[in-house]
């Protein structure tokens, strides 16, 4: 890792304040790499669902930062992430995107490496004279911690335990969790795409309900009359709330913010056809209503700084590549063992607006771009974050909140950008 | 030498897909809709290799529905990633018949696409597998799979049909 500049509280005070912040943020490509060394390697970063790996062996490569990681679950069922890098001459030992393994063996010269990263084989061994210290030569690994099967790592053994870290966040990742409804949560499969533009543009849009109506226009125009009243988000009383530490949530449709409440409601009727299924299939009705209620996903989406969105229905995961292109994953969820017609209609909802051919991403993904392009222009012209400043109010839980279409959410995350850039 | 029955199936076959990228290519999407038979799907799977579409995830799969609503999205005026739509030219190529069983033929085939907007341009190649059935009015699309070769990687957003 280079040493990069070694800053100061108010260092950033010039190019970013509580309400606004000069492109630059987007554009400077110095800034992009101190990001990458003073946010992404000294905070937790989401690797994986625990869903993911399973079973013992199983494993999935993955980024932490720039830095390529596998995380695996090991035979005594612990996980561990390992920086992907054999400790000889730095080839990477796996390059497989999901699979499962005993180990992970080097092609250049075939060191291998157990699931827990420990070195396990060093071909033609006698050169080194018995001095090749093998229990100093294992994968690096890093510190790795899990909420609720959100599996997150970090390479700085100082910060505080990942609960602390999430504080009030764990209350929404507990109620998202619920839409599994009683089964395991379970991942199933990923849309993957880039746009031409800064992380930060997409990590500002998870709570930014004041986009919707207008880029998504045509998402609108075109889903059935529930859905489209469904996501009426600008009329329905939603908000947003800063969750400490950069994280934040948006409500977007109160009504589904516990899944577990209000299950005497009538269904939507377009999912009544998937009742009917179920029913068919002769799942008991309190179960059918649990599973019918939650298909949509939750009426939220909470916004963990700096790469995961916990968003509506799925995953959103950041990947930044450089200081103007950016990676976006959505990880579609289910039910592990629940009824193969529930799991399918949630991956045509998720279809239908996630991902590089869905009805939504793409628009978003549009804006983002011309964003970034539009930040070419007005060097010295300010980013706009103050919408809604003057309504944010105390919660009895001790955070603040603003209404639906606030930017509070964007206001926490850039003061927790600033805290971490100045440290 | 004399053409094969078999011959005349796959220059027929070749003829009807063709006619099908031309029409996608020339924004001809009324004609391209009768294309297909009540139905049939459209498919872009995630997982290469894959043969189960309908309970795995997949970037498109369309029913007529779904292709009418993507099409009125591509003219609507109203996506900000379709206005204005990408050009497209598409060719196909190596087509091979792997089945003819006289109602419905397979036809494989490989297609790259270069989409051109906004300044940018960017190919998309995948290998096609249509089920192609016959009817009164000759072939009706059946079933078609768009399996891109990085199907399992990052895509750019692609706001028109493949």
């Amino acid at each position: 890792m280079t040493e990069t500049v070694h800053s100061a509280p108010g260092r950033f005070d010039a190019m970013l304040k509580e309400d606004r912040a000069l492109t630059r943020l987007y554009t400077d490509a110095a800034l992009f790499e101190e990001e990458l060394e003073k946010i992404f390697t000294k905070t937790w970063v989401w690797v994986a669902h625990a869903s993911e790996i399973a079973e013992p062996g199983d494993f999935k490569t993955a980024k932490v930062g720039r830095e390529p990681v596998i995380v695996t679950r090991d035979r005594k069922k612990n996980v561990h992430v390992l920086v992907n890098r054999c400790r000889h001459r730095a080839a990477t030992v796996c390059e497989v995107a999901k699979g499962k393994s005993n180990s992970f063996v080097c092609p250049y010269h075939g060191w291998a490496y157990a699931l827990d990263g420990s070195l396990r084989g060093v071909p033609y061994e006698e050169s080194y004279a018995g001095k090749l210290e093998r229990g100093a030569l294992g994968l690096r690994a890093l510190r790795t911690e899990e909420y609720n099967g959100l599996i997150f790592a970090t390479f700085d053994d100082t910060i505080e335990p990942l609960v602390d870290f999430l504080g009030p966040a764990r209350k929404w990742i507990d109620l998202f969790m619920k839409q599994s409804a009683g089964y395991p949560m379970m991942t199933q499969g990923e849309h993957r795409f880039t746009f031409p533009g800064n992380w930060k543009i997409q990590l500002e849009n998870t709570t930014d309900a004041y986009h919707f109506p207008l880029v998504h226009r045509t998402f609108l125009n075109l889903t059935d009359g529930e859905t489209e009243d469904m996501f009426d988000l600008m009329n329905k009383g939603g908000w947003v709330e800063d969750l400490g530490h950069g994280h934040s949530v948006m409500i977007m449709m109160p009504e589904l913010v516990d899944l577990e409440d209000g299950l005497d409601a009538p269904f939507p009727e377009k999912f009544s056809a998937l009742a009917e299924e179920l029913r068919s299939e002769g799942h008991d009705e309190a179960k059918i209503r649990r599973i019918v209620r939650a298909v949509g996903g939750a009426g939220f989406n909470l916004n963990l700084f700096p790469n995961l969105g916990c968003s509506a229905a799925f995953f959103r995961v950041l990947q930044p590549i450089s200081v103007d292109q950016t990676e976006v994953r959505h990880v579609a969820l289910g039910m592990k063992g629940g009824p193969v017609a529930a799991n399918v209609a949630r991956l045509r909802i998720h279809e239908f607006f996630q991902g590089p051919m869905g009805f939504g991403s793409p628009d978003d993904a549009e804006v983002w771009d011309r964003v970034q392009q539009g930040a070419q222009g007005g060097a010295d012209l300010w980013l706009m974050l103050n919408r809604s400043l003057e309504n944010e109010e105390a919660t009895p839980e001790g955070t603040r909140r603003g209404d639906v279409s606030s930017e509070i959410g964007m206001r926490a995350a850039y003061r927790q950008w600033k805290t971490m850039m100045e440290a | 030498m004399p053409f094969l029955v078999k011959d005349t199936a796959l220059l027929e076959a070749m003829a009807f897909v063709w006619l099908e990228a031309d029409r996608l290519d020339h924004a001809e999407f009324e004609d391209w809709l009768a294309m297909w038979t009540p139905d049939a799907h459209y498919i872009v799977p995630v997982e290469p290799g894959t043969g189960e579409f309908e309970t795995h995830l997949n970037y498109a799969y369309d029913d007529h529905a779904m292709r009418c609503k993507r099409i009125e999205r591509m003219q609507s005026g109203v996506s900000v990633s379709a206005s204005p739509v990408a050009r497209t030219i598409r060719s196909l190529s190596r087509f091979r018949l792997l089945a003819d069983e006289g109602q419905w033929v397979d036809l494989r085939c490989m297609q790259r696409l270069t989409e051109f907007r906004r300044a940018r341009e960017r190919t998309y190649v995948a290998d096609m597998e249509y089920r192609l059935e016959r009817g009164a009015e000759g072939f009706k699309i059946g079933r078609k799979v768009v399996r891109l070769i990085n199907a399992d990687h990052a895509l750019g957003g692609i706001s028109y049909i493949l």
